[in-house]
């Protein structure tokens, strides 16, 4: 397994994607893009310089955990608090105002101070910390308390209310509305942000917890370059520089920590070779009914005058509308009128007035069958990549089985495995070739491309065969199994490289809009 | 702690109700269903027409919005056309509400919208093209609705 990896990425050169960092333009709108300059300190990134060159299908990109994100919060906020000279709570409410765009806000910063620091609820007036107080003949706003002793709190807006409603407000913005980065005073129409530290003076432990992971949810989601790992319950966070106009041109499938890969584009599950307009215009056709409606048209005709949809079931080719009484002939579609006496044996093959509506008949019933023959090639390796978790826990019973039958060791029975792991992927890629195919217009490029796809197809069903041998043979075919699991990922690995390498120089033609 | 605010905010707009409202309780002994008669502001299209409003507090409230239904049938733009009568605007939406607020600036924002419907922020948009496009068509349904219903 791990030379075949090694197989995957190495070799060829770069042709690619690094072009995005060099052409970075530093203007306005374009989130984050400057962070790439800054040293990196404490993260990992140094190991891209060690990967091997990659392929035109891979991307870079960097996989960061929540405290990876924490602190490269912490850094921005660093920053900018050194640039403009405000204090770290203050900068950090400032960034989560201006979506941490931080050219766009020193900008505003230097050019409108008092607007933009009003407008994020800053006021003029930002130090000090916050304090908990008791206030002589207070009455609280929200619950009409006033005996004496309340603790009551209030921010730098002085709008005060006893601590348990501030408390109470608080909980109610985090926890049942999920806010975090945008709470504002209880006050009546005050905007004034409430800031961490006020949080932590008021909330309990665990709100607080909840509190701070919403903020890195807003900072990940405010990000282009960042992106939850949608896999359940994972809980890091993928760097990628492709753009969302770069995806007609790529498809930027990224692996995260916890193994799941998944494209940076539309958070949808690895779908190469198909871009993600193609991958959404696809599901939506698979998904709703529209194929329905191509079955009415193939096994259906319309009534040439009111247009209501007929089926024919057996009998006479003489049609009366059931709606509009119009009398016509079903094999020409022509009026029957015109007929004259050559009943039920329809000769007037080229008359026009049928011509028109057999034309539009076959081209349906064309566009039905090509469609189906994607459609089952998807659907019937999609159904076996659903079968993979079958395949997976079989596996790993024969796995202990050999271990014990033929005296093999673990790692000795590890290419089972990676047998295993290599017919998923190469499933997975398989599947999306032919919704793929399924909009691509012939060119010279689609020859190449059917035959990649042939081979990937025969490689695979020639591992997937040899899989389901009894386990007593499995030891003896290791070797020929090895290749072949090597062959498959080779496969895998033209396959992709061809596609892309088209897609980014856009040789492929489509038959749709690729928006 | 609710049920003392609740309190005073009744015995508040029972002495000095919020202009041209009458406020009781839908039940005796529950304070959380407000019974709001609205007479429509005599300046507006709705003049004539008495309102009656459906006020529930929710067990959260003032940390969540108080939610209004018209229970008298009413044209308008920012009303639902429906049983519900709901209306969704401005503080009562639950990301503007502030708990400080009190039902009878509900009220008062109420009255406002009679007179001057926002058609920008409408949850009818039917009847807020009509009020942008055709002024006249929309008055007349209104008054029409108003003697059919709100007599």
């Amino acid at each position: 397994m791990d030379s075949d990896d090694e197989a995957m990425s190495a070799t060829t050169s770069d042709d690619g994607f690094g072009m995005e960092e060099d052409s970075m333009s530093f203007g306005e709108g374009s989130v984050g893009e400057i962070d790439m300059d800054e040293p990196d300190i404490g993260f990992d990134t140094q190991e891209k310089d060690f990967r091997p060159a990659k392929k035109a299908y891979e991307v870079d990109f960097t996989v960061y955990s929540p405290s990876d994100i924490q602190a490269q919060q912490d850094r921005q906020i660093e920053d900018v608090s050194n640039i403009i000279g405000q204090p770290h709570e203050s900068t950090a409410i400032l960034l989560r105002y201006s979506r941490w765009n931080k050219e766009r806000l020193i900008e505003s910063y230097m050019d409108r101070q008092e607007e933009l620091l009003d407008k994020a609820g800053l006021g003029r007036d930002i130090s000090g910390p916050p304090k908990i107080k008791k206030v002589n003949g207070f009455m609280c706003d929200i619950c009409c308390e006033d005996r004496p002793g309340l603790e009551t709190f209030a921010m730098k807006c002085n709008h005060r209310f006893c601590v348990s409603c501030y408390r109470r407000y608080l909980v109610q913005k985090i926890q049942d509305e999920g806010e975090a980065a945008r709470i504002k005073c209880p006050g009546d129409s005050c905007d004034k942000i409430v800031d961490s530290k006020t949080l932590d003076l008021l909330v309990t432990a665990d709100l607080r917890d909840r509190y701070h992971e919403l903020l890195m949810r807003t900072y990940v989601d405010d990000k282009e370059n960042l992106k939850w790992c949608p896999a359940p319950n994972c809980i890091y966070a993928v760097d990628c520089p492709v753009k969302a106009r770069d995806l007609g041109k790529i498809v930027p499938t990224v692996k995260c920590e916890c193994g799941y890969q998944f494209c940076f584009g539309c958070a949808l599950s690895d779908h190469q070779p198909a871009a993600c307009s193609l991958v959404k215009k696809w599901m939506k056709k698979c998904e709703d009914d529209s194929e329905t409606a191509n079955w009415i048209s193939a096994n259906t005709k319309e009534c040439p005058k009111c247009v209501s949809t007929i089926e024919k079931n057996g009998g006479c080719n003489h049609m009366t509308c059931r709606k509009c009484r119009h009398e016509f002939c079903w094999m020409c579609m022509g009026v029957w009128s015109e007929h004259g006496t050559s009943w039920y044996n329809c000769n007037r093959y080229e008359e026009k007035s049928g011509s028109d509506a057999r034309d539009a008949q076959a081209k349906s019933r064309q566009s039905l069958e090509r469609y189906l023959h994607y459609y089952n090639r998807y659907a019937n390796h999609e159904q076996s990549a659903k079968l993979d978790k079958d395949i997976f826990l079989k596996t790993e019973k024969k796995m202990t089985q050999l271990q014990s039958s033929s005296g093999m060791s673990w790692i000795e029975v590890q290419f089972l495995d990676a047998a295993s792991q290599a017919l998923q992927q190469c499933r997975q890629t398989l599947k999306w070739t032919y919704a793929f195919a399924y909009y691509l217009a012939r060119n010279n490029q689609t020859e190449i491309f059917e035959d990649n796809q042939k081979d990937l197809e025969m490689a695979v069903e020639n591992l997937s065969e040899m899989f389901e041998k009894p386990t007593d043979q499995i030891a003896g075919l290791k070797v020929e199994m090895m290749d072949k699991t090597a062959y498959c990922n080779k496969r895998r690995v033209i396959l992709l490289d061809d596609t892309a390498v088209n897609l980014k120089q856009g040789n492929w033609a489509f038959n749709v809009e690729m928006s | 702690m609710a049920n003392k605010r609740i309190m005073k905010e009744y015995a508040e707009v029972t002495n000095n109700p919020p202009a041209g409202c009458k406020i009781s309780l839908e039940n005796e002994g529950d304070m959380n269903l407000w019974n709001v008669v609205m007479d429509a502001p005599s300046d507006s299209i709705y003049a004539g027409g008495h309102f009656k409003i459906v006020i529930k507090l929710p067990k959260e409230y003032p940390f969540k919005p108080p939610v209004l239904n018209f229970k008298t049938k009413l044209y308008h733009p920012n009303v639902t056309n429906d049983e519900n009568g709901s209306m969704c605007l401005g503080m009562l939406r639950p990301d503007e509400w502030k708990p400080p607020n009190k039902i009878a600036d509900v009220l008062k924002l109420v009255r406002t919208v009679l007179a001057a419907p926002q058609p920008d922020d409408a949850v009818e948009q039917g009847i807020a093209d009509q009020y942008k496009n055709d002024r006249k068509a929309f008055e007349k349904t209104a008054k029409d609705w108003v003697s059919k219903y709100a007599k």
